[in-house]
């Protein structure tokens, strides 16, 4: 579904990512792992195709299509979504509003029917249950007032409306409580654990693989992968710490 | 007998940023006078907007504890100048919202003086201005506050978005205090529409241009929050909009 060969990419002029490669089928889960500053959050927004992650090297397909030459909206339609380590606010625009155009944008572009109101509330009235989120949170600004917990619920209700082939869900359980962080990983299970569908889990801890438990995992360090194995690598990193086992 | 009205120059404070040659064309501009009796209500809507050239000058005057609800939507492409003078007795409440929406090269302009006479009235200022391509925006608002007017209540919020770096806002809240006991806030801020939100917005699948309508949707309904047609307001304030990207 994903398959990531020998990118590089820069921020403001410095490397950050160098030759990091990566497949991923459908139905598969693969956790990344790695120390602050390896690499992981720009892996995330240069699949996403944030402004100022620049590539400078390698390529990125996602079924079949080169994702990098695609604008961010585009990717979006064709199936990826990015769960941000720091959901924005967005003062004034209602939840919504805003994940009813953002479906029926993407919809539009794969040619098809726009979702009516109704059908829409309904949608979003069973997915942020599965998240145990108040509807009346759905109304309100996006992400304004939500504490740091809620705003990664609402996330991953934004996930489930918006049905991704691939999600790249980066940090979704820093800030999390415990009860929060099993909601997550149920919510993460419910919504994307399909023979159809793929995750790449950006972590530092084992924790929410607990819930979300990954096929593979790996370590990036810096800016490229550096081992990678079954759901044993990460406890082996929890026990031995990244310094042992990526040397 | 004729009256001359000489054409201002840009020498005359308020008409610093006009547009002369436009301003030309529509001068001189009568005042329209609007007087509400004590304890009274009133409201006005002004939507100046296509291609004519146009100039309002509202005179307002709020007897004691009566209540002025006015809303400007001022949109291009002809040069759009609203010019109001408001006048508060005891207690008076006047509430302005005004957006403008410029995308081409032309002038709006709202220019407010607002004098508490009296103890104790209210006055709300929300402008909330949008400027493309070399659209000029100018607010130029005065809020004076006449000896005696204690417990005077007064805020001015002025915010401009600029879509392009050739776009122009000026803003000049100013404040004049005579009285003790009083409050007056004014807030005032020129920007451009946050990156990391459009992408936010764009990585769940909405195209450039419908994340900014989005955006700037949100910043004008500002000026529209609880008009009596709020709905019609921000509607048509969202095709201007969508006319504007």
């Amino acid at each position: 579904m994903l398959q990531i060969d020998n990118l590089s990419a820069e921020v403001a002029g410095k490397p950050i990512l160098k030759g990091l490669s990566l497949a991923v089928n459908a139905g598969e889960i693969h956790a990344i792992m790695g120390p602050n500053g390896a690499g992981k959050s720009t892996l995330g927004y240069t699949l996403g195709g944030r402004p100022g992650y620049e590539v400078t090297g390698g390529s990125v397909r996602f079924d079949g299509q080169d994702l990098l030459a695609l604008e961010p909206h585009e990717r979006a339609a064709a199936g990826l979504f990015l769960g941000f380590q720091y959901p924005v606010e967005i003062p004034g625009v209602s939840n919504v509003q805003f994940l009813r155009e953002a479906l029926n944008a993407q919809r539009r572009s794969r040619g098809e029917e726009p979702l009516s109101g109704g059908a829409f509330l309904k949608l979003a009235r069973e997915k942020a249950a599965l998240l145990r989120m108040d509807m009346e949170m759905l109304k309100r600004p996006v992400n304004v007032g939500f504490s740091g917990g809620e705003k990664k619920r609402a996330e991953m209700v934004q996930m489930g409306i918006l049905d991704p082939k691939f999600a790249v869900l980066d940090e979704t359980d820093s800030g999390l409580d415990i009860d929060a962080l099993r909601i997550c990983g149920e919510g993460i299970n419910a919504i994307m654990r399909k023979p159809d569908k793929a995750v790449l889990l950006i972590t530092h801890y084992q924790r929410l693989l607990d819930y979300v438990k990954p096929d593979y995992v790996h370590v990036l360090a810096g800016g490229r992968i550096v081992k990678s194995g079954g759901p044993e690598l990460a406890l082996q990193l929890e026990s031995e710490g990244y310094e042992a086992v990526a040397a | 007998m004729t009256v001359a009205f000489p054409l201002p120059t840009r020498k005359d404070e308020d008409f610093r940023y006009t547009d002369l040659a436009a301003l030309a064309g529509v001068w001189p501009v009568a005042a329209e006078e609007i007087s509400v009796p004590a304890g009274g209500q009133g409201s006005l809507v002004l939507t100046p907007e296509g291609a004519v050239p146009t100039a309002r000058h509202i005179v307002l005057t709020l007897a004691d504890e009566a209540r002025f609800d006015m809303r400007v939507l001022t949109v291009g492409p002809a040069f759009g100048r609203v010019t109001i003078d408001v006048r508060l007795g005891r207690a008076a409440s006047f509430t302005l919202g005004a957006a403008q929406l410029g995308g081409h090269g032309e002038t709006l302009e709202l220019i407010t003086e607002v004098t508490h006479t009296a103890p104790d009235a209210i006055s709300r200022q929300v402008v909330r201005t949008v400027l493309g391509n070399k659209a000029v925006g100018s607010y130029l608002g005065r809020v004076a506050v006449e000896r005696g007017a204690i417990g005077t209540d007064a805020v001015q919020s002025v915010r401009a978005m600029l879509l392009d770096r050739t776009a122009t806002a000026n803003a000049r809240p100013e404040l004049e205090i005579y009285a003790d006991d009083v409050k007056c806030a004014h807030g005032c801020a020129v920007g451009e529409l946050d990156a990391t939100g459009l992408f936010y917005l764009q990585s769940r699948g909405l195209s450039p241009a419908e994340a900014k309508r989005l955006m700037l949707q949100a910043f004008v309904a500002e000026a529209f929050v609880g008009a009596p047609d709020e709905d019609t307001l921000n509607a048509a304030a969202l095709a201007a909009l969508g006319a504007l990207l």
